[in-house]
């Protein structure tokens, strides 16, 4: 049995350093990041979060609705979530958010939920892969005085208003039922995010921020004026809306550094501690000595 | 109930045991309580499960809070997170330890929301120090260090909470030390009583299903683990036959459990398993520092990489700068040599 009534979710996602695919250019001499060196993408855990929004509307039918906190270039990944099949797009960028722990980020998404509104649920990746902490899921949960499902890796049902679910954890699984609305968190084995839509990449190629007016206007100067193209984009729904600290409500004193419980005492370039150590060329007579060296040690055998 | 300022640690238990990372995290909790001059307390919750709160003390806790109630027979986020953030509310811990299991990362983050305190994931290290604010003309004393890889693993962070309380870090299990138990340390185990909303049953488990890990990376003497450089399943397999000669385990970086070559129970580093082998072979691993920071402590560690200049060099006693593919077969050959020539000599 399913619910005919329709869910509406909202899924947090963050634009993060592809911190799997380091090189060596990414550390400068000194120790600072070259950040140019490191292409920002679409979490991966929030793709499979987005995925299982989708499936759940194709589903029950409902919206999907995405928002992210970023700069304001993290608008890339609201227009690829609009390609891979959100209804809807809210950009959350603000000086103000800078340098946010994941409590005062957690504060912003709470507040950016409300004026969303009505939702059943919130959808999350597990964790973002730029700093692996998993908190900013079930401490958005907390302030939205909302239940939590975190490792989520399938819905079974979604009937009566509760949603049943199987948590993938290290040690086993769990399936829980939970009332809605809730927010889960969800891994990254729950299911294969589909490729961005060729339809959908072409009706919304144009997706932009007011931001990005002028970028926009001088790659297609049909648009001879900003109110030209936000008409344009609006009638399309193409709109990507910007809220500020203003827009939401939140107070300076909670959100970014100032909002930020931890503080950041000293970050130390990794020193390598100098081992003794020697060097083994790979020729069978050379690997060969140094295997009986760690017999001779009782390292082996 | 006293005023003595205290460190706490959650512990977590299954099926009547507690997790290793809860004991090797009271035996960290006694080393800084005592440079401090406080209290270790353990935060049991669960259903008759006071058994579980004196093995707690001799591990090292002055004193265990034990909310014993059948709500609590299973871990739940919201009545295990009422009873913590009731109690921290009451008591104002100085520092509060959760261990980096699934259920710990679901637990913390949520006290930490309601407390409005400052939570780090994943420490590598816990430290007492003193933070200089200049701006503010200020020293905060005594306050966690708590010392994480960070940006991709390039950076070491050392994160303080200077004005929120409790200080609250996880750690993975196996990053600190078990402690030894003593059978004759005293303690106090006080019941606290578990007053719930109805909103904190939400949520309802309808099954459970406990996996006993067969891997057991932690306690392995040798540890062979492939990382990037390792290409297909059939090197793969080389690391396996190593291993099960040298009677270890194999083990793998990120890069290899991302490439899907081996499930992530067998990741060694920061967000995996710490571990401290007599001999560690990392076979195609670069050595970024969170891989470095589960096995820089083992007693010996060959490298094996095609890139002079990777980071795990720098901690390897044995460098071989070459393909693992042709590299691993020679050791194979030569510990099957050695074993051989061992049976003639006895």
């Amino acid at each position: 049995m399913t619910d005919s009534r329709p869910i509406d979710s909202v899924v947090l996602v963050k634009q993060v350093p592809d911190t799997h695919h380091i090189t060596g250019d990414a550390m400068t001499r000194d120790g600072t990041m070259n950040r140019s060196a490191l292409p920002a993408i679409f979490n991966p855990e929030d793709l499979n979060a987005l995925e299982m929004a989708v499936q759940i509307r194709e589903r029950h039918g409902g919206t999907v609705s995405v928002i992210t906190m970023g700069p304001p270039k993290a608008a890339n990944i609201l227009r690829e979530s609009l390609w891979r099949g959100a209804d809807r797009v809210v950009l959350l960028t603000d000086r103000r958010f800078a340098g946010a722990d994941t409590l005062a980020t957690s504060v912003v998404l709470q507040k950016a939920v409300e004026k969303i509104g009505r939702y059943d649920l919130i959808l999350a990746g597990r964790q973002a892969i730029d700093g692996d902490t998993a908190q900013v899921g079930p401490q958005t949960a907390e302030k939205l005085g909302i239940p939590q499902i975190t490792y989520a890796e399938s819905i079974l049902e979604i009937a009566g208003g509760r949603i049943t679910a199987r948590r993938a954890l290290d040690s086993g699984s769990e399936i829980v039922r939970c009332q809605m609305p809730c927010l889960l968190t969800v891994v990254g084995s729950a299911n294969m995010p589909r490729p961005p839509s060729v339809r959908r990449q072409i009706a919304g190629k144009l997706a932009a921020t007011p931001g990005e007016y002028a970028a926009i206007r001088k790659q297609w100067p049909e648009f001879e004026t900003d109110g030209a193209l936000e008409e344009h984009l609006t009638a399309h729904d193409l709109r990507i809306p910007v809220w500020t600290a203003d827009d939401i409500g939140v107070t300076a004193d909670s959100i970014g550094l100032a909002g930020s419980p931890t503080q950041v005492h000293k970050v130390n370039f990794v020193i390598l501690e100098s081992t003794e150590s020697k060097t083994i060329q790979p020729t069978p007579e050379a690997i060969a000595a140094m295997v009986a060296e760690l017999v001779h040690e009782y390292i082996v055998g | 109930m006293t005023d003595r300022k205290s460190i706490w640690v959650s512990i977590e238990h299954t099926d009547g045991r507690i997790a290793d990372v809860s004991l090797e995290l009271t035996g960290k909790a006694r080393d800084l309580a005592d440079q401090l001059g406080y209290e270790v307390v353990g935060l049991v919750c669960g259903y008759e499960v006071d058994e579980l709160a004196w093995e707690v003390i001799r591990h090292g806790a002055d004193r265990v809070l034990l909310a014993d109630h059948p709500e609590l027979a299973h871990y739940r986020t919201l009545p295990y997170a009422r009873i913590a953030i009731t109690e921290a509310r009451k008591r104002r811990p100085e520092i509060f330890l959760v261990g980096g299991t699934p259920n710990g990362r679901d637990f913390a983050p949520r006290v930490a929301s309601a407390l409005r305190c400052g939570l780090t994931a994943d420490c590598t290290e816990l430290q007492i120090g003193d933070y200089h604010v200049r701006r503010e003309g200020r020293t905060y004393k005594d306050l966690l260090y708590q010392i994480r890889p960070a940006f991709g693993g390039n950076l070491v962070a050392t994160i303080v909470n200077p004005n929120t309380r409790p200080q609250m870090a996880t750690v993975r299990e196996g990053v600190m030390r078990m402690p030894a138990a003593d059978p004759s340390r005293m303690g106090v185990v006080e019941p606290v009583t578990s007053e719930f909303e109805p909103g904190d049953f939400a949520l309802e488990v309808l099954s459970r299903e406990v996996r006993h890990s067969t891997v057991r990376l932690k306690d392995a003497p040798v540890i062979v683990s492939g990382g990037a450089g390792i290409s297909d399943a059939d090197e793969f397999a080389l690391l396996r036959e190593l291993a099960n000669l040298l009677g270890g385990e194999v083990g793998a970086s990120r890069a290899a459990v991302d490439a899907g070559m081996i499930g992530r129970e067998y990741q060694v580093g920061q967000t995996g398993t710490t571990v401290r082998p007599r001999l560690y072979i990392a076979a195609g691993i670069s050595g970024a520092v969170q891989h470095r920071a589960g096995m820089d402590e083992s007693s010996k560690i060959i490298a094996i990489n095609t890139d002079p200049n990777a980071p795990i060099f720098q901690i390897a006693h044995y460098r071989v700068v070459g393909d693992a593919a042709e590299v691993l077969p020679m050791i194979i050959k030569a510990v099957r040599e050695r074993a051989i020539d061992g049976r003639a000599a006895e």
